[in-house]
């Protein structure tokens, strides 16, 4: 029982050491390293996976730690990108609007910059003014704290108001499905500050940055996984101690955990807030690598797909939650990209890109019937593990 | 002897109906008492009030030598305040092991920050091996309680209130589905916990009743039908009425 944590939960280092040769491999085989085996966009791809990788963790420890079924994290996975968006946006816009200026016969003064990168920015808007929220905008600091403040703050103040109400099970799930169309009905909005449907572009240039993609992808790739890393290390420790047991008790049965002297509320609040951080970290790592955000991508469906990942993966075992996020994704992208083979039945001639949903949708039922515990349940098969225990 | 608990006058109604009924209950700092009662009498409500589940309607509960009302305490909150609480049904966490399920009810700062950074120390463990020794479980610590039988989670759950170290116990139908050994040592383990602390054990089962040998409280139709020795309560006119119809 004293022994270190690690040391308990062996399955946390294999999960450690697996991440870290994936890395390895890409890299020595990636376009940015020279030998070109995978592509730069391969790169970028596996990076997101990575970051949806990491939502995922912070959605088992939601969801299938604590029991809470929120359909709205990709809410926090959007807002942590927007955040990092407003500042690449920014910054890279102002030192086009510097360059272009300074070519003029006399010196712009600060007003005329501003001017100008309003006019870049939000022209697309019919408005040059900054809205009050890009007030901060200018600074990398402030816009990253933001990443996590932000998210965090909204789910704060959402959980706080919710499972005070003792608002739990399927009205929450609605609840946060509520949350998640509103900020995208929101965002939808042009005077909503940040772009309305145009959303952010852009993101994957780095301001000052000159090095080429294929290596900037590597970079991102590298802070991908090393996210990942640090967030499953997190997680596995938030859920390997007593702080654990008590979450696992809110979900099997909250009414005993409150007699027991434990504030429910507080509990929840904690999970739902810091799960919402590590949700607006990965966002803020995935949209520079896929170039641009929008206000579709905190669309209610976003945060289902989130749901089905991990149920498929496994819940209540974070490396299931990464294993079921990372097929589903990829193969996900395989058959949406137009990669996938039609099947030509001769009457009818099967076209992935329309039919991968009812696929996934059938994987899913078949889980749920057959795989409760979804693909991570067969690795306890094979260790023969008692169930639901460690990460 | 000072009373620990003191209830008086406490009336809930669902929905028109008085499922608690001008109700007045008093119990000792270390006193073991049954309450008994037909169906439908109030006794499981009557728990849940005290407990801060249901918040009467009107009456008072004031807990402890500074009389503070427990009204409007949240169930945490009273928990903390030393009121622990046995379901009917045992309700231990299937999924986690005895050593677990212990720990967690281990009387120590609830708060989530603490709880995060709570390692068992070695004094700790031993608390724990001791409990289950008390409640005969030593061989099972490390096992998943959900693998325990009825009569074991039955005393896994008696073993957690312990842990909490309440000052009452509240005890719902603790020998229900018990063979007749098992209801044996769980007379034992609850008249032992009543040297220290007050003990409520809500009950059908007169056999059992009298094995406690206690004062006894009837209850019917949400309130206080009769108060004594079971012998007393038994001759008692109005309890056999409500109990045998005549």
């Amino acid at each position: 029982m004293n022994r270190s944590f690690i040391a308990r939960n062996p399955s946390v280092l294999i999960f450690l050491s697996i991440l870290a040769l994936f890395t390895l491999l890409v890299t020595l085989l990636s376009e940015g390293f020279g030998a070109g085996l995978v592509s730069t966009s391969m790169v970028k791809t596996l990076g997101k996976t990575l970051c949806l990788c990491l939502i995922a963790v912070a959605m088992d420890l939601i969801w299938g730690y604590t029991g809470i079924l929120s359909l709205g994290h990709f809410a926090f996975f959007g807002l942590g990108g927007y955040m990092i968006g407003m500042w690449l946006m920014f910054e890279r816009t102002r030192q086009i609007v510097v360059t272009s200026l300074s070519e003029g016969v006399l010196p712009p003064t600060p007003e005329d910059i501003q001017a100008a990168i309003g006019n870049q920015i939000f022209g697309v808007v019919g408005s040059s003014e900054f809205p009050l929220i890009w007030m901060f905008a200018d600074s990398l600091v402030l816009q990253l704290a933001f990443v996590v403040l932000v998210p965090g703050a909204l789910a704060f103040v959402f959980g706080w108001l919710a499972f005070r109400s003792r608002v739990t099970g399927v009205y929450l799930s609605i609840l946060t499905q509520a949350m998640t169309l509103g900020l995208s009905l929101y965002l939808f909005q042009n005077a909503s500050g940040l772009r309305g449907n145009n959303g952010l572009s852009g993101l994957q240039n780095l301001p000052g940055v000159t090095a080429p993609q294929s290596v900037v992808s590597l970079w991102f790739f590298w802070a991908s996984a090393l996210a990942l890393a640090l967030g499953y290390l997190l997680v596995a420790w938030v859920v390997s101690g007593k702080f654990g047991s008590v979450i696992r008790g809110i979900r099997d049965n909250e009414a005993r955990v409150r007699f027991l002297g434990y504030s429910v509320e507080s509990y929840k609040l904690a999970v739902f807030t810091l799960t919402a951080c590590i949700s607006g970290i990965a966002g803020a790592l995935y949209y520079p690598q896929a170039g641009i955000i929008n206000p579709a991508e905190v669309a209610p469906i976003a945060s289902i797909y989130l749901a089905v990942w991990v149920a498929i993966g496994g819940r209540g075992r974070l490396y299931g939650a990464v294993i079921g996020t990372a097929l589903v994704s990829l193969v996900s992208s395989w058959f949406t990209g137009g990669q996938a083979p039609d099947v030509n039945l001769g009457f009818y001639t099967i076209k992935w890109v329309d039919w991968w949903l009812v696929l996934l949708g059938l994987s899913f039922v078949l889980v749920t019937l057959y795989a409760p515990r979804g693909i991570g349940g067969l690795f306890d098969l094979v260790a023969r593990k008692n169930p639901g225990e460690g990460p | 002897m000072s009373t620990l608990l003191e209830v008086s006058g406490v009336t809930v109604s669902f929905d028109g109906f008085r499922a608690i009924n001008n109700l007045s209950f008093q119990i000792g700092a270390a006193e073991l008492r049954a309450v008994i009662g037909p169906n439908g009498a109030g006794k499981t409500t009557f728990m849940d009030i005290v407990t801060g589940k249901t918040r009467p309607d009107e009456g008072h509960i004031l807990w402890g030598e500074k009389s503070i009302s427990l009204i409007g305490m949240s169930e945490a909150k009273i928990a903390q305040a030393g009121i622990g609480r046995k379901f009917q049904k045992p309700t231990v966490f299937e999924d986690q092991t005895v050593q677990e399920n212990l720990l967690m009810a281990l009387r120590k700062d609830r708060s989530p920050l603490a709880v995060l950074l709570f390692r068992p120390s070695v004094p700790d463990l031993d608390r724990v091996a001791e409990l289950a020794a008390e409640i005969g479980l030593t061989e099972m610590l490390l096992r998943v309680s959900g693998e325990l039988s009825h009569g074991q989670k039955q005393w896994l759950e008696i073993g957690m209130l312990l842990a909490q170290e309440p000052r009452l116990l509240l005890v719902d139908e603790p020998a229900a589905g018990m063979t007749l050994a098992e209801r044996e040592k769980t007379t034992a383990i609850l008249t032992e916990a009543a040297k220290t602390r007050a003990v409520v054990v809500v009950e059908h089962d007169m056999e059992f009743v009298r094995r406690l040998n206690c004062k006894v409280t009837v209850l019917h139709e949400g309130a206080v039908l009769a108060e004594g020795s079971l012998d007393h309560v038994t001759k008692n006119k109005d309890v056999s009425v409500v109990y045998l119809g005549r």
